[in-house]
Formats: structure tokens, C-alpha cells, sequence
């Protein structure tokens, strides 16, 4: 909220500068955003009183123009506007002023006519946005009189980040309560006089919704005068609160809304059928809005409606057809108290976010609607006339918020704020915000007032209390409080142990959005069901990403188009999958490495990484469990993966990620050139750990028999060495494949694998008996099995 | 005698110079075999000795002796030197530029935000707080209801949220996680919360995703005042100096009171770095903890804006933008 200071100082002047007002604001929890002088310097500006107008001779749109602007003789100023009458009063730039567009005035001729200044507009001195014309100033401003001092310009604009809870400063003296409160100054409740009815013309008004709008009253004023413009003094408080000045009736309801906090309606009384009656919407009926919009209304949507139709949307927008116009010469002045809860939510759905919705749905005082009309007829009989009739109020008391009484126990203040407060400094802090305080044995009883819809529970008076206090008053203490020692299990690995894993390795940690495009999604993995939101920013962001990979090839992409020449990133996080009507979350660790294996060496070659490079940091990966040999690589296919590069990670035969090469089909899509290798783990059974359990270790030799043996093409190494593993038994250390042959010498469709057999007994050195008894029982089992023969 | 000691001398003098002239160990070699081989000349002479007196012999035997182990040892000296000299050859030879760099696969680093977060998780850890998680999509009852945040609450627009049909929505802030733990855990607890949040905003200063670590303590007698303690070492260790902080009223529905956290920044800003307050009564009895036996404070903070302030980063959006030349910084 926009808040003229001039006018907050108008109804409170502590003794304190802008800044240490903005301070106490701030800390008093209205929020200061900025301050901005109201106005730009303006120097070099003056009032000026038009003595004498002629047509320019050699040009149909100029007058030139004598004004006084209290010096002995009058300045000519030649001037384009056509609301120029002798006798007004407007700004006068003289020379050498400098308009905040950056013009400078200077002596100049025009169509060959001297002209010594500028006559201004709104616009020309930054005053406004549009302007018709020059700015019409007030006749009894001094010729002469800098135009900062006839309009007040010397102030500034405090705009507050006000938080839901406090509606009630939504308004200059709700601003000036609180400014009160916290400068220990006297404040007093605004009692305006009620102006008497000179006529007994009345617009009923009925209350259907008694829940809704328990207080409704309104006034007929008849004969204003619409040819009337809004003073200056006012236009110019609401143009610094950030509302335009539209026409003075209008202006009138905004001017008492900023003012007291109290949102307000005409009507034109010519344009309404009968009387007005707060009701909910049928759920067919329909509205047109001020601003033009027909908007579908709904039986959870308060209206206002005459004996025809509907003529506001309550709390939020009137309706346009019984709008107040410049022909309108009678009119009703509405103000109400609209529950917050049938506010709340309704501008949102109608994307209607007005000063009165936004005041509504916080909540107003609802024993300030007849103050408010009194207000507002006040200001109205003064700049446009008329003749008010009697005001009427509708109230239903039953179902208006109740105000009650709220413990505040000493104990519970101390103990929540960790500080001790003297009981007299409690009462006169409550005291000042208008609270009505009891004491009791323990605490006080405290009654909020009608303007503060938070105060509810004790809690929320120990937050009065604090706030004026000053949190910078409390002091820092340390707890005291018993020691909770956090859980440090071995049954997992760490993320953080896996990704310390990975940056050794070379794997820079990426984080890209959870939502992806759903096209390039199902490019990549096929059509499943996808996760949508229902409101995304965009379709880029749509869906939730069944995979990490989306987003980490298109970091590969990005970088790539900036020049990087290898990437190699991983993420960890969330999946998303919707299984059985069930939202599945489930944390992931995805990699890819795309381009040379390792960056560019001066004794390197240039390599490229495959499948293996990547597979080893996964057995890396896999290691920091304890329980390699649970994991195993099944060949398999996958949509995203080049086929006959893939393998299907598993843990004791449960899918736990996979392993593979970007397929060839989207490594041209996506202009990859190279083909990415990729890996995901779901770290859920991916990372459980094993304890380690200690084993014997062997003082006696070690016996490496190298066995290298021809086979299928088609046996997987795993399948070798499973059987080689069941055959060995007990005496079998280690197993490694460290040969993989085909070609020369080998028939065609068979390979020979070299396998290296680690034996070691762990109480007696082994014979040769031994060894060879082993040995024999692999190559049986072998040639058995696979049809192996050894190769000599 | 004589003549035969004058050869000797002459001989012994001839090795010598042959040692010395030798410029590498084959030569040498060919001096050792010329003059002590089998064959060699002085071998030649100590077996001539048999033609000299019984006399004579031992006193030229002794000349000559000692002229083979003058002998032996020029030849030592010669194949050390030659040998060093070889060895300091091959060294020059094979000398490399250590200035090249070295082979093998390089390191890599966390992402920023990660490292901050890190480094947020081992500052609270030391007091104890244990970590927590759970879901991202989460239901209306765990990030908005449980939290004092009811149906059309004015709050709800602070919080521009992301839903799925049928109800279902992005966590908004991880407090549903502080729910989460207080359901299963009971009082006291103390724990902080960190994870991915989205927000349906997506501008200069806002991305749709972000991070942040919110933490929960409650106990039988914590205090506003134990907050500020808190939250106060918490800033100074986080940001390795002596720091100022602010904190004002402000206000969050699970909360009350509540207040932002303001750090003075070293040009004399005050910076906003998250939110806290004092736990709500109707967050606890959501819980089933006792508000008259329990008290608690709750606080929140964007690890982006964290990791911003620390690292002087100037755009939210490039922690997002995952170019490596700005990822890289941070190894």
C-alpha cells in the first residue's frame, strides 16, 4: 500500500525524520518497500494567472498568451492547449527550469512569436500519465508561487509490504494507529459529524445472506453537480496512493477507503430497479463489470442485486450498467461489511484483484460502515453539492465477527518470548492499540478491536506485545535442552559419500527442474502416462520427468552449444510415476558422459568414452555398498538405449537402474554427434549398505591358474564366471576375465576368454593336488555347460 | 732388475694413460684385459717373475703387485667416473617437462547449491539437528491445512502453488516435511528440513523451482529468545564472520509471533535471508503435541539466496542454466 506521508502526519506526527519513520514501520512489522518523493524536482516551476489570450497570427492551433507570475511584467508564452480560458491559474515552467522529461525551457519563437516558458501539463511535470491539457490549478494560488509549494510536493511516498494478517493498515489511519502506538503518542478515533437528512429519499436495502453481508448501509444524495472536477488537493493524495482520479464521486469513495479503510460503491440511482438486496448469485445469472468483463456468477459468489438483476459483484467490482456517469445528478453511496470468507478466493477466480477485494478478504472493522458514509457524503456536499438524504443500515447482529476477550497469561509470555516484561509496560502497549485490557491473577483478559481480525489465541497478543517491545529488545539466549544424539547408520551409503564418489571421478553435479516437456519426454522413453500439472508456467515445464536423463542430455546440448567439447554431469533427486492411480516419488542418481573419455592431453589419445569407461564408475558406485556381488548387468533393451549396449542394473535380481548407450535414432535427433553414455540407479535398494563383517585373512600363498577357454560367442561373461565361481567352491579367492579374443585363430562365432583363477586356503599352503583336483573341476564344469574347450 | 723395473714403470705409466684416455666403459674394459687379462701385459710380467732370482723375486713381485692394485683401483675410479658421467647422460636425456600436466581423469564439484546446502546440513548437525525428508508432491492437508493455512486463507497467495488434478500439488516450502517428522517423531525434535520447493513464478528474481532448508525445534522450554540465538550462530558460521542481524515481525499462519531475519551486509544493507517464528499452537495440536507442555520455533531459508550472498552469485537463474563455465567455479 501507497501511503502519502504528509497525509499520515495529518493524523499522526511523531517527532522522528522519513527514515526513522520508515524504520519503526518496518520493524513494527509494516514493511517499508521504498520511499519516493511524490513528485520530481520541480524547480523553476511557479504558479501562473493568464491575463490575456490572442490567437497566434500564423497559427490555427497557438494562442499566445500573457501571464502573471508575480513579477512587474507578465511573461508572453506561446501555447498549443486548448483548455487555456483568461483568468485560470496553471504551472509555468520559466527558463531554465528542466522538466523531468528532460526538456529545458529556454527563450524561444515559435511561428515567429516570442514565447519566455512553458504552460504544463500533468504529464509534462510527472505528475500523472495522461493529462487532458494543462493542470488546472486553484485560482487563489499566489501568481508567481512555486507549484512544489501550492501542491504540497514536498513529500514522500512510503509503500508498504503489508502481510495478510494486517488488513487493518490498509488504510492512513489504521497506518497512524500503529505509528501512535509505537511512539507512545495519543490517538484518537476519528468522529466525524453526522450530516443531518435534508430529504427523506431512501433506497431500501434488504440483507439475504445474513452470513455474507451482515451490515450493509447506504445513502441517497440527489442533484450533485456533474460538471464539477475533482479538487486538486485530492486528485493529488490519490495519484500518491497509486490510484488515478477518475470523477468525484468516485474519487470521493476511493479518498475515504485510503482514508479510513472502509471500501466503498455509488450507484446511479436513476439506473437501479427498486431496492438492494445482498444475496448470493443463482447459478445462471450473469454480470457485467465496470471494467467491461461479463463474468458467469455461482451460488458461492455474494452479489448485489436490484429488483432486475444483478448490479455489483460484492466486496470486489460494481456492475457497469448502474456505474456512476457524468450525467448522473442522483446517486447511492454503499458501504458494507462483506465476510472475508465469501471474499477470499472469489477475485482470485475472476482475476479481479481490486482495492476493495483486497480489503474485504483480510477484513474490514464492520462498525466503521456508517462512519464511512458520513465521510464520504461530507466530502461529496463539498465539491459536487447535492442533497443527502437520511442514511440507512441494515445490521444483523447475530452473525456480525464477535470480538472476545483473549487470556494472556504472564507465565506463558515470559516463557515464550524468553524474556521478563514489567506488567505496567504490557498493559500500556496493548492500551495504546485500542485493546481493552483486564487484569487477572495470572495475566490480563484483552479485547481486540474490531479493526484487527488477528487476534485470536494468546499467541497472537504475545506478538502485540513483542512487536512493540521490539524484537531487537530480546535478548539472544542459548537452550538449554537435553541432548538428542542425530542417527548415523552404515546401513545406507551417504549421498553425500556417492557424490564425493562422483566429482572424483570427474562428474560435474548438475540440477535441472523436475518438470520437463512432455513431447521431448516421450521422445526419449516412450509413451507412459505422464504426470501433468495443471497449471504449468509453460509446455516446457509441464510434466514431471519419469527420468533424469531428459534433463541431463539437454545440459549436454546446452553446454555442447557453448562450446564445451566433453560433459560429464550427474543429478540426484526425484522421479515421478503415476502406478495403479498411485503418485510413486522415487530418488534417482543419473549420469552421462559424453565425449572424449579423458579432457584433451598432450599425451593422450583422443579416446572416446564407452560403456566400460562409465561401467567402472557404477562398480565404483556399486562398491561403497559392501555387497558387489548382489549387483548384476543383465543385457536388455530400453527405448532410450542403443540396443546390444544396454544393461538392466540389478540387485539380487530386483531392477535397480540401467547402464547404457544413447540410441543412435536421438543421437542424430539431438545433434549429439558422439553418443552419450548414460546410467540411472534408484538409490532407494541401490544404496542400502552391508556392515561389514570381518573374515579371516590367509598367512598362506596364493595360486593364480590362468585358464583361457573357447566358447559361444553368445555366453555372457557373468554366465562364465558364475560357473566358474560354483565349481571352485570353497578355495576360490578371486575370478577376473583378463582376456576377450576373437579373430585369427578363433572359429567364427566363437571367442576365447581368458580367465584368471585366484586359490587360497586359509590353513595350509595348497599342493599341487589341490590346484589341479580345481582346475579339472572348472573345465568339467565348463565343457559341460557351455560346450568350452581349452585353449592351448 | 734395473731394466725390468724401468719397463714396469713405464708400463704402470702407459695404463694410466690409457685409463684416462678411455672415453667410455667398453675401452676401459679393453685397457683392463690389455694390461691385467690373462693375457695382459702385467699378468705377462708377475708370470715372468719365475725367471728372476730368489732374490730378486720378491722384491719385484712386490713392485709389481702393487702397480696392478694401482692399476685396479685407476680402472674403479675411471668406471665410476665414466659411469656417472653415462648415468648423467641418460638423466639428461630422459628428462621431461614437469610443467605439462599431468594424465588421467580430472575431479569435478558439487553443484552450488548442493555445496551450500552441505555446508547448512554440518552447521546444524553440530547442534544436534537431524535431517529430514520426504515427498515433493504432497497433498493439500501437509503443506497448507496441518500448517494453519485453511481453504482461501489470504496466505495461500503468498504461495503461488503448482497442482496436479485432483489435488495434489508441489510442496511449496518443506515445512510439510517439519509435519511429517513431528507425526512420527513426537516432541522434542530437532531437526532441519532441506529439499527442492516450487513456486508457480518464474522472473528475474524467481525461479519455478528452488531450494530451501527449513528446521524445527521443539522442546519443553524453548524461547523467541533461544531462536535468535540460534539463528544468529547460524549466520555467523555459515558466513565466517562477525555478522548483524535483524529480525522483524512478520507473519506466516504457522507461526506466531513471526519474523523475517535481516544479516547487515558488509556495504550496510540489510539482506533478507529467510523467515522463523514461534510454532503455532494449532501446528502442534495438528500434531498431536501439547501446546502447554511443548513450545517450539520453526525457521526457513532459500538456499539460493544463501549460496548468492556467500558466493556473491548476482542471478538466481544461472544456478538453473547448468552451464558448466559457471558450475565449474565452484569445485
Amino acid at each position: 500500500m501507497k501511503l502519502s506521508e504528509q497525509w499520515l502526519r495529518e493524523w499522526v506526527d511523531p517527532d522522528v525524520d522519513t527514515l526513522e519513520l520508515a524504520e519503526q514501520l518496518t520493524m513494527a512489522g509494516l514493511e517499508v518497500d521504498s520511499i519516493e518523493p511524490c513528485a520530481p524536482v520541480l524547480d523553476g516551476v511557479v504558479v501562473g494567472h493568464l491575463l490575456d489570450k490572442q490567437p497566434h497570427p500564423d497559427a490555427d492551433r497557438l494562442s499566445i498568451c500573457h501571464v502573471d507570475v508575480g513579477l512587474k511584467e507578465s511573461l508572453q508564452i506561446v501555447c498549443g492547449a486548448t483548455n487555456v480560458r483568461i483568468g485560470g491559474a496553471y504551472p509555468v515552467a520559466t527558463i531554465g527550469t528542466r522538466l523531468p522529461g528532460g526538456l529545458k525551457i529556454k527563450k524561444s519563437k515559435i511561428r515567429g512569436a516570442e514565447s519566455f516558458g512553458m504552460m504544463c501539463s500533468t504529464v509534462e511535470l510527472g505528475l500523472g500519465e495522461s493529462a487532458d491539457g494543462l493542470l488546472e490549478l486553484d485560482n487563489s494560488a499566489e501568481p508567481g508561487a512555486l507549484l512544489s509549494d501550492t501542491l504540497s510536493l514536498d513529500d514522500q511516498v512510503i509503500d508498504l509490504d503489508l502481510t495478510p494478517n494486517r488488513a487493518d493498515c490498509f488504510s492512513v489511519l489504521g497506518a497512524a494507529r500503529d505509528v501512535a502506538a509505537v511512539n507512545e503518542l495519543p490517538f484518537a478515533e476519528p468522529d466525524f459529524v453526522p450530516i443531518a437528512a435534508v430529504n427523506d429519499a431512501v433506497n431500501s436495502i434488504t440483507l439475504a445472506a445474513v452470513d455474507a453481508c451482515p451490515v450493509f448501509a447506504g445513502r441517497v444524495i440527489r442533484n450533485i453537480d456533474g460538471s464539477i472536477v475533482t479538487p486538486l488537493w485530492m486528485a493529488e493524495r490519490l495519484r500518491r496512493s497509486g490510484i488515478r482520479p477518475l470523477s468525484p464521486v468516485v474519487d470521493v469513495t476511493n479518498y475515504v477507503m485510503l482514508e479510513l479503510g472502509q471500501p466503498m460503491h455509488a450507484y446511479d440511482l436513476a439506473k437501479l430497479e427498486g431496492a438492494l438486496t445482498a444475496r448470493m448469485a443463482g447459478p445462471d445469472e450473469q454480470l457485467t463489470l465496470l471494467d467491461g468483463q461479463k463474468i458467469k456468477l455461482a451460488d458461492d459468489v455474494l452479489i448485489i442485486a436490484d429488483d432486475n438483476a444483478a448490479v455489483a459483484l460484492a466486496g470486489i467490482m460494481g456492475g457497469a450498467a448502474t456505474a456512476v456517469t457524468d450525467a448522473t445528478t442522483d446517486i447511492f453511496l454503499e458501504s458494507a461489511y462483506f465476510s472475508p470468507q465469501v471474499i477470499a478466493g472469489r477475485a482470485r477466480r475472476f482475476g479481479l484483484h481490486t482495492e476493495a477485494s483486497l480489503r474485504f478478504e483480510r477484513g474490514v472493522d464492520f462498525t466503521g460502515q456508517v462512519r464511512a458514509i458520513e465521510r464520504a457524503t461530507q466530502l461529496l456536499l463539498d465539491i459536487v453539492g447535492g442533497e443527502a438524504g437520511p442514511v440507512s443500515e441494515e445490521r444483523n447482529t447475530d452473525t456480525l465477527p464477535v470480538r472476545s476477550a483473549v487470556v494472556l497469561r504472564r507465565e506463558r509470555l515470559m516463557r515464550l518470548l524468553g524474556i521478563e516484561i514489567p506488567d505496567v509496560t504490557v498493559v500500556a502497549m496493548l492500551t495504546r492499540l485500542g485493546f481493552s485490557v483486564n487484569a487477572q491473577a495470572d495475566g490480563w483478559s484483552v479485547t481486540p478491536t474490531p479493526a484487527r481480525f488477528d487476534i485470536a489465541i494468546e499467541e497472537d497478543l504475545i506478538e502485540e506485545v513483542v512487536r512493540l517491545y521490539g524484537y531487537d529488545q530480546v535478548p539472544e539466549k542459548f537452550q538449554q535442552s537435553a541432548a538428542i544424539l542425530a542417527a548415523q547408520t552404515e546401513s545406507r551409503v551417504p549421498l553425500s559419500r556417492v557424490s564425493s564418489l562422483l566429482t572424483d571421478r570427474g562428474y560435474q553435479e548438475v540440477i535441472t527442474y523436475s518438470f520437463v516437456d512432455p513431447d521431448q519426454q516421450t521422445i526419449l522413453l516412450g509413451d507412459a502416462h505422464d504426470l501433468a500439472l495443471a497449471n504449468p508456467l509453460s509446455a516446457e515445464l509441464s510434466v514431471m520427468r519419469r527420468s533424469l536423463w531428459l534433463g541431463l542430455l539437454q545440459t549436454v546440448s546446452a553446454n555442447q552449444k557453448r562450446q564445451q567439447e566433453r560433459v560429464r554431469i550427474f543429478e540426484q533427486g526425484v522421479t515421478f510415476a503415476l502406478q495403479d492411480n498411485e503418485i510413486v516419488e522415487k530418488e534417482c542418481l543419473a549420469g552421462v558422459a559424453w565425449g572424449r573419455l579423458r579432457a584433451e592431453h598432450w599425451d593422450d589419445p583422443k579416446q572416446a568414452a564407452d560403456l566400460f569407461d562409465i561401467r567402472s564408475d557404477i562398480e565404483a558406485l556399486i562398491a561403497l555398498t559392501g555387497a558387489s556381488s548382489e549387483f548384476s548387468f543383465i543385457a536388455v533393451e530400453h527405448e532410450a538405449l542403443r540396443p546390444g549396449r544396454t544393461a538392466r542394473i540389478e540387485r539380487d535380481g530386483k531392477f535397480v537402474g540401467w547402464l547404457g548407450e544413447l540410441h543412435p535414432r536421438l543421437v542424430r535427433k539431438w545433434n549429439f554427434g558422439q553418443a552419450p553414455i548414460l546410467f540411472e540407479l534408484e538409490t532407494g535398494l541401490a544404496l542400502a549398505a552391508q556392515v561389514p563383517v570381518y573374515r579371516e585373512i590367509s598367512r598362506f600363498p596364493s595360486v593364480r591358474r590362468d585358464l583361457a577357454v573357447i566358447v559361444n560367442d553368445n555366453i555372457s561373461a557373468d554366465d562364465l564366471l558364475a560357473e566358474v565361481r560354483a565349481a571352485a567352491g570353497e578355495l576360490l579367492r578371486d575370478v577376473r576375465v583378463f582376456d576377450v579374443y576373437t579373430g585369427n585363430g578363433i572359429e567364427k562365432g566363437l571367442k576365447s576368454v581368458a580367465l584368471g583363477l585366484i586359490l587360497q586356503e586359509t590353513s595350509s599352503t595348497l599342493t599341487e593336488l589341490e590346484i589341479e583336483h580345481v582346475s579339472n573341476t572348472v573345465i568339467d564344469r565348463l565343457s559341460s555347460k557351455f560346450n568350452a574347450s581349452i585353449r592351448e | 732388475m734395473q731394466d725390468l723395473n724401468e719397463s714396469l714403470d713405464e708400463l704402470t705409466a702407459r695404463a694410466h694413460a690409457e685409463i684416462e684416455g678411455s672415453s667410455d666403459l667398453a675401452a676401459l674394459d679393453s685397457v683392463r684385459v690389455a694390461f691385467l687379462g690373462k693375457k695382459g701385459e702385467l699378468t705377462s710380467q708377475l708370470k715372468s717373475l719365475g725367471k728372476l732370482s730368489a732374490d730378486e723375486r720378491p722384491l719385484v713381485g712386490q713392485a709389481i703387485n702393487l702397480a696392478k692394485e694401482k692399476l685396479q683401483a685407476a680402472l674403479e675410479a675411471r668406471k665410476d667416473a665414466l659411469e656417472a658421467a653415462a648415468l648423467s647422460e641418460q638423466l639428461k636425456a630422459d628428462a621431461v617437462d614437469v610443467t605439462l600436466k599431468g594424465r588421467g581423469q580430472t575431479s569435478a564439484g558439487l553443484h552450488p547449491v548442493t555445496r551450500t546446502r552441505q555446508r547448512i546440513e554440518a552447521i546444524f548437525a553440530g547442534a544436534g539437528f537431524a535431517v529430514a525428508h520426504g515427498p515433493e508432491i504432497e497433498d493439500d492437508f501437509h503443506n497448507f491445512t496441518a500448517l494453519n493455512v485453511p481453504t482461501d486463507h489470504p496466505a495461500r497467495a503468498m504461495h503461488d502453488t503448482f497442482y496436479f488434478e485432483g489435488g495434489h500439488l508441489l510442496r511449496t516450502h518443506t515445512s510439510p516435511v517439519q509435519i511429517r517428522a513431528m507425526q512420527a517423531q513426537g516432541a522434542p525434535i530437532r531437526v532441519i528440513a532441506p529439499g527442492r520447493v516450487y513456486r508457480c513464478d518464474s522472473d528475474m528474481t524467481h525461479t519455478p523451482m528452488f531450494h530451501q532448508v527449513e528446521g524445527l525445534v521443539v522442546d519443553y522450554d524453548v524461547s523467541f529468545a533461544n531462536l535468535k540465538a540460534t539463528m544468529h550462530q547460524f549466520v555467523e558460521q555459515f558466513f565466517e564472520r562477525d555478522m548483524k542481524m535483524r529480525f522483524r515481525p512478520s507473519y506466516f499462519p504457522f507461526t506466531e509471533p513471526s519474523a523475517e531475519m535481516d544479516i547487515l551486509s558488509e556495504s550496510g544493507k540489510w539482506l533478507e535471508i529467510g523467515g522463523c517464528g514461534m510454532v503455532h499452537p494449532n501446528v502442534l495440536r495438528n500434531v498431536d503435541i501439547d501446546p502447554d507442555v511443548f513450545t517450539g520455533y520453526a525457521f526457513g531459508m532459500g538456499v539460493e539466496r544463501l549460496a548468492m550472498l556467500r558466493y556473491g552469485v548476482d542471478d538466481l537463474r544461472l544456478f538453473f542454466d547448468n552451464d558448466l563455465q559457471f558450475l565449474q567455479q565452484f569445485t
